[in-house]
Formats: C-alpha cells, sequence, structure tokens
C-alpha cells in the first residue's frame, strides 16, 4: 500500500530540513520544518507538540490556589507575571480588592521579572547571531535579579509570590536596598550591551531590514508585546488596561515602526530602561499595611466568565475562565503571547536566509513551555 | 652560532658516523618529523588552553582556572576526554570519505607547518617557492571540510560544507592577492629571503600604506580562511547545530577541531613571517642572541592570536551573502588597486628602509 505522500508544491531543487524539535536556535523543544533552496528559506512550519502538559486540563481539575502553581511553568521567564493574571481574574470575579501594598510589590516584582526576561532573551539573542559573549553579560545582570526573588519567595524561576488576595509573603527586609543596588547597577550595565551589541555594524547588518513585519500583519496575527510595537501597534497592556499598581506611575510605551529584527531588538533593549523608571518611582513609596486580604480557604468563583489580560515579557497573556460556582473552573484557556507570534514566523522568515530565520526567531522571544500548553 | 644549526649539525654528524648516509637522512627526516608531530601537539593544546583563558575574560566565566595550577591541565584532561570517546557514526554514511575527510584537514595543516621559518635554521623545508606553497596548501583543507559534510549524510552538514566551499574558495583570493602585494617588495617568495629583507624595517613599515591595508585585508581573509568567528558560518552552531562536524565523535571530532587552532597558528605565524619580521627582534635589540628568534616569533604570534580571538569573542557572525559581498565587491577590488598601488610605491622607491 503506498503509504508516502508526495507533496507536488515542491521544486526538484528545494530539500525539507528539520529544524528541531532539538536544535540550538529554538531554545526548547520546537520542531520547524524547514523546506529551503540553496540558503533561502521557502517555507516555516512549526510543528508542537513535543512538550505538551495539558495544563489547561489540569487546570480545571484544581482549586484556584492550586492553579496558580501551574501558571508559572508556562512562560517561566514570566512566571510571577503569568501567576499574577490568574491572581487578577480570580480577584476581578470575586470582586476582593487587595491591599496597596500587594498592588505595589507586584508591580514591582513584575517589572523585575520582565528585565530578567529580556536579559536573558538579549543573551540568547546574541548567541544565535554568533555573538557567544552576549549570553554571559545577560546572564551575571539576571542573576542578580533572581538572588533578590530567591530571597522574596524562595525560588529564583518558577516563582508562586502572588496569591488571589495578594501575596504569599511580605517582602524580605533586605527587599528594597536590594533593588536599589541592582538598579544603581543594570544603569551602568545597559549601555554595556550598546557597545557590544547594538552598536555593531555586524549586528545591525544582520537585523536591519530582516524578519519585517507590517502594522496590518501584526495585527492580523494577533501580534503582541514588542513583537507588535515594533510595527508601531500600540498594544502594551499596561498602558491600555492598566492593573495591580500601573496606573500609579508614568511611562512611554517604546513604539517603532520598522518592523524589522532590529526593532524588535531595540524595543526590549528601551523597555528594560522603561521598567528600571517604572521600579524607581515605585520602590520608595510601598505602602505599609497589609499585604494581603483573607480570602476563603476553597475560592467559589461566581457563575460566569472572566478574562484578565496581562502584559508579560513576551506580550499579551490573557486568562479566560469559565465558571459554573464550583471550586474549579470549568474551563480555563490561556491566551499566550508566544503562539500567535510563533504563527507569523513563516510570513517573516519566508524568502530569508537560514542565518535571517535564526535571527528573527530570536527576536520572537519564544518560550516553547508558553506555546505548548 | 645559531643554536638550532649547531643542533642539526651535531645530529647530522653524529648520525653520519654511525650509518650509512641515506639510513642517516631517514633518520633525520623521521627525527624531524617527530619534533614537528611534538610542537603541533603541544601547539594546538596550548592554543585551546588560550582560547578557554581569553574567552574566559572575555566573559566572566570562571572555569579555566580550576584544573590544576591556574587551570594549566584543563586541556590535558580535554584531550584525555577527546581520546576516549567513542567514534561514532551514520548508518547511512559515505564511510569511506567519512573516515577520510578529518586526516585532508589535519595533514595539510601539518604540513603547512614545515615552511614557516619560526628561527634563523629552524625551518624543515627552505622552499624557493614557500609562500605559493603555503597558499596551495591551505586550498587543500578546504577538501576535507567538504569530504567530511557530503561523507556525512546529514543535510546539517552538507550545508556547512556547500558554506565552507564558497567561504573558503573566495577567501582564499584575498589571502593569496594581499601576501603577492608584499611579495612585490620582497622579490622572493622564498620565507627565508624574505625574513632576510626585513633585517633593514619590517614590511609592513617598508611598505607602509599598501603595506597596512594588505596586512588589514589578509587577517580578515585569514580569519575567514580559518573559518572563525565573525566568519564560522561552515560550523555555525546557532544555525546547523555544528556544521560540517556534526556527526563526527571523539577523536575524529578533535582533528578537526585541532586543525582549527593549527590554521590560526600558521595564518598567525604568516602574518608574522611577511609583516613583522618574523624572528627579527624589534630594532634587532637581541640580534647577538639569535636563538631569542624562536621567542620573538611565538610572542608576535600570540599577539596576532589574541586578536582573532578578541575577533571571536566580540563579534556576531556573518550572514552567508554578507560574507560573499565583503569579499566579492570590497576586499578584491580593494586588493588589486592595493597591488597597482604597491606596485607604484616600488618602482618609484617610496618604501622606508632603516
Amino acid at each position: 500500500m503506498e503509504t508516502a505522500t508526495v507533496n507536488t508544491n515542491f521544486k526538484s531543487e528545494e530539500y525539507f530540513i528539520n529544524m528541531g524539535p532539538q536544535h540550538p536556535a529554538t531554545h526548547g523543544v520546537l520542531r520547524l520544518l524547514l523546506t529551503i533552496d540553496g540558503e533561502v528559506i521557502k517555507k516555516v512550519e512549526p510543528d508542537l507538540g513535543y512538550i505538551h502538559r495539558s495544563i489547561e486540563k489540569m487546570c480545571e481539575r484544581n482549586s484556584y490556589q492550586q492553579i496558580i502553581h501551574l501558571t508559572d511553568r508556562l512562560d517561566y521567564l514570566s512566571s510571577h507575571i503569568n501567576n499574577e493574571a490568574v491572581c487578577l481574574a480570580v480577584e476581578n470575579a470575586l470582586g476582593v480588592e487587595i491591599p496597596e501594598r500587594a498592588k505595589v510589590v507586584r508591580t514591582i516584582i513584575g517589572e523585575l521579572t520582565r528585565i530578567a526576561s529580556h536579559c536573558l532573551w538579549w543573551g540568547v539573542l546574541g548567541m544565535d547571531v554568533g555573538a557567544l559573549t552576549t549570553y554571559f553579560y545577560g546572564f551575571r545582570d539576571r542573576e542578580m535579579i533572581n538572588d533578590i526573588f530567591e530571597e522574596t519567595c524562595g525560588a529564583r524561576l518558577t516563582m508562586n509570590y502572588s496569591l488571589p488576595g495578594g501575596l504569599m509573603f511580605d517582602i524580605h527586609p533586605n527587599f528594597i536596598s536590594r533593588v536599589k543596588a541592582f538598579i544603581t547597577h543594570f544603569r551602568s550595565k545597559l549601555p554595556e550591551y550598546d557597545t557590544l551589541l547594538t552598536n555593531n555594524v555586524i549586528f545591525q547588518k544582520r537585523t536591519k531590514g530582516v524578519g519585517v513585519l507590517s502594522k496590518e500583519a501584526a495585527i492580523s496575527y494577533g501580534a503582541s508585546g514588542p513583537v507588535g510595537r515594533a510595527s508601531g501597534y500600540s498594544c502594551d497592556v499596561r498602558k491600555h488596561h492598566p492593573y495591580s499598581a500601573l496606573n500609579k506611575v508614568t511611562f512611554k510605551e517604546i513604539l517603532k515602526t520598522e518592523g524589522d529584527t532590529f526593532a524588535r531588538y531595540q524595543v526590549r533593549i528601551e523597555e528594560m530602561w522603561e521598567s528600571l523608571s517604572i521600579i524607581e518611582q515605585l520602590i520608595d513609596n510601598i505602602p505599609e499595611g497589609n499585604f494581603q486580604v483573607a480570602t476563603d480557604a476553597v475560592i467559589k468563583l461566581p457563575k460566569g466568565e472572566f478574562y484578565q489580560k496581562v502584559e508579560t515579557a513576551r506580550g499579551e497573556l490573557g486568562v479566560f475562565i469559565i465558571s459554573t460556582g464550583t471550586k474549579n473552573p470549568y474551563r480555563l484557556k490561556f491566551r499566550s503571547p508566544g503562539l500567535s507570534n510563533l504563527s507569523l514566523l513563516n510570513h517573516i522568515a519566508v524568502g530569508g536566509k537560514v542565518g535571517d530565520l535564526v535571527a528573527s526567531m530570536a527576536t520572537l522571544d519564544l518560550v516553547i513551555p508558553d506555546i505548548d500548553r | 652560532m645559531n643554536i638550532s644549526l649547531t643542533l642539526s649539525e651535531k645530529t647530522h654528524e653524529l648520525l653520519s658516523a654511525i650509518m650509512p648516509p641515506s639510513v642517516a637522512s631517514i633518520v633525520e627526516m623521521i627525527l624531524i618529523a617527530v619534533v614537528y608531530l611534538t610542537f603541533f601537539a603541544i601547539a594546538g593544546l596550548f592554543l585551546v588552553l588560550l582560547e578557554r583563558k581569553v574567552a574566559a575574560r572575555f566573559q566572566l566565566r570562571l572555569g579555566p582556572n580550576r584544573v590544576g595550577f591556574q587551570g594549566w591541565f584543563q586541556t590535558v584532561a580535554d584531550a584525555l576526554k577527546l581520546v576516549s570517546k567513542e567514534l561514532t557514526g551514520t548508518v547511512k554514511a559515505d564511510k569511506f570519505l567519512y573516515n577520510l575527510a578529518p586526516y585532508f584537514v589535519i595533514i595539510t595543516a601539518l604540513m603547512a607547518l614545515a615552511v614557516i621559518p619560526f628561527a634563523g635554521y629552524f625551518q624543515a623545508f627552505d622552499i624557493n617557492i614557500g609562500v605559493l606553497f603555503i597558499i596551495a596548501l591551505s586550498s587543500i583543507g578546504v577538501i576535507g571540510i567538504l569530504l567530511a559534510g557530503w561523507g556525512s549524510n546529514n543535510k546539517f552538514a552538507m550545508i556547512g560544507a556547500m558554506r565552507s566551499g564558497v567561504q573558503t574558495i573566495s577567501y582564499e583570493l584575498s589571502v593569496g592577492l594581499s601576501l603577492l602585494t608584499m611579495i612585490l617588495i620582497t622579490g622572493s617568495l622564498q620565507f627565508s629571503e624574505i625574513v632576510e629583507v626585513q633585517r633593514n624595517g619590517w614590511l609592513i613599515v617598508q611598505g607602509h600604506i599598501p603595506a597596512v591595508l594588505a596586512f588589514m585585508i589578509y587577517m580578515i581573509a585569514g580569519t575567514a580562511e580559518t573559518n572563525r568567528a565573525p566568519f564560522d558560518l561552515v560550523e555555525a552552531e546557532s544555525e546547523l547545530g555544528a556544521g560540517f562536524h556534526t556527526e563526527y565523535s571523539g577523536m575524529k571530532f578533535a582533528y578537526f577541531f585541532l586543525a582549527e587552532f593549527i590554521n590560526m597558528f600558521i595564518i598567525a605565524s604568516i602574518a608574522v613571517t611577511v609583516f613583522f619580521g618574523a624572528y627579527l627582534s624589534p630594532f634587532g635589540i637581541t640580534e647577538s642572541l639569535p636563538w631569542l628568534g624562536l621567542f620573538w616569533f611565538l610572542a608576535k604570534a600570540l599577539v596576532l592570536l589574541f586578536l582573532m580571538m578578541w575577533f571571536r569573542w566580540t563579534f556576531p557572525r556573518l550572514r552567508i551573502d554578507q560574507l560573499l559581498t565583503l569579499e566579492w565587491k570590497y576586499l578584491l577590488p580593494l586588493n588589486l588597486m592595493n597591488i597597482v598601488l604597491m606596485a607604484v610605491v616600488v618602482w618609484l622607491k617610496l618604501t622606508i628602509q632603516f
């Protein structure tokens, strides 16, 4: 019996390459089916499912407090912001107002998470375009943030700091001084990032005009976060739908119009400056008082549908809960930024070279567990 | 009297006294081969260690200071690991070509070492077409890479090999032409004569502007020819996994690895010989101590090696079309104009001599 299917859309000089599931540039178990002619990309087909863990299904089985512990395993580089998203959804559904102190600390930790994530992204991006040194510089700065997290809540990566009703613990006595020390440190190191990579001629040649995404395409593919903003699409959830303490701070939404790989790079670099300024505005004004309000041991959401979105380091994360009034959700759906950003990879990569694909994929900042839930 | 000359004459006399001349010359050849192989192995190990240390300084790494005193045993551990690893291979690979490939790469690197004048008489093979010989040899190495890519039956390896083909063959031109520019001053292709000309000033000084240009072109093209960053598209670990040597393990991989470092050393050695007076000391300060020649040679080579490592740990990688654009649209025309400029300089006797 004939089992092999012959795709007639291929020319004889084109060939397939499996980039992944284990490949240095996919940063996780993502498989890309590339159709290449020489070095020119003809088609990119992402193949997902290699680390699928049914997290959404598991959420339906768990209580709302337990769900928090699953969310940080999604986008593990924005774990705190993921926690916050579910907490906000639950709090809004319950109509609970959490203390100001918790709001401010959540925002500070969220911005620290964003910086840590961007540091890692920057290091890895450098590695993807062949500059290995960036990796270590990014990690050096990220390490300071991880230390702060470790002291605050005991975890360095998969944090569980938020819970419905506020925070799990109060901040550590060293928290404020360490965050301030980090800001001073990072303000002196960020220009180093520019010296090493941003201003490098080879890097600019590799990224400018590469992987261009128009504003229309960005909107139609559902791009969010720095990917959308680099194409001129104003989509910062922190600006349009402020949550926690974000309405108390002033910050710029970084917008670029080029939509190429370099623009996406610049947006993230400039975002790190903005995040630093957000933290600076809040760190001296953490209100005194309680850090949580008491909630029931078994949270039961009222009947209905609830949606909450937040801005993670990668873009808009939405949490959609359908509740039937029981102690666990009837259905819980995450709208992850990575999935829609991955969907536009074919759009921006076709016609480019293999090297371009790696560079533009790096600026999409994919975290595979976030895509493969 | 030069110490290396004394040593070789003494050995020659000793061997001639106890065996017939034909046997003696064969034994001498074997001895020289052993000396060079030892040099090859030690230089390879040292360069690996140096690269690790340079990388550590650039990248805030702590690792290479841990094994033995200041990490000096690190490469010994590395070498032991590589030797003891299993030699794996792919089932559907072209076994013959797959196994042959590393030898092409390593043998060319070894052969090229023979003509380099390390010190006064520390040169195994002083032929009158030394420069030509080295250029010819360096183009054989690419065959090894092409065979490795083809023989592995792996698409990533194949892309790496195709890249290697276009890259090495293109940059070969620039290396050759920039060396040719310097040959215009020396009027000889023999390395020992090229060195002698520099007693009146290093060639980079004698040839001033065109020589500096030629040196810059040579260093760029030389880095590209050794497949090192920012021209490491042949390996391109983030794009192709490991490029042409994806399917090689253990000692076979080590051959490629070692050859890369030795090639780097050869590129630096040729630059030292052709631009910086080889084993001659600056301003002849140690002219009365010719055995210091090796020291000066290695010191100058190390500076250039450091430069190449500096490139590697700071620059991102070029894309294949940019790599070819750089060579064919910029370096090659510049090189051709530079040759004319150098010819004018030599013709009008504008060279600087002390």
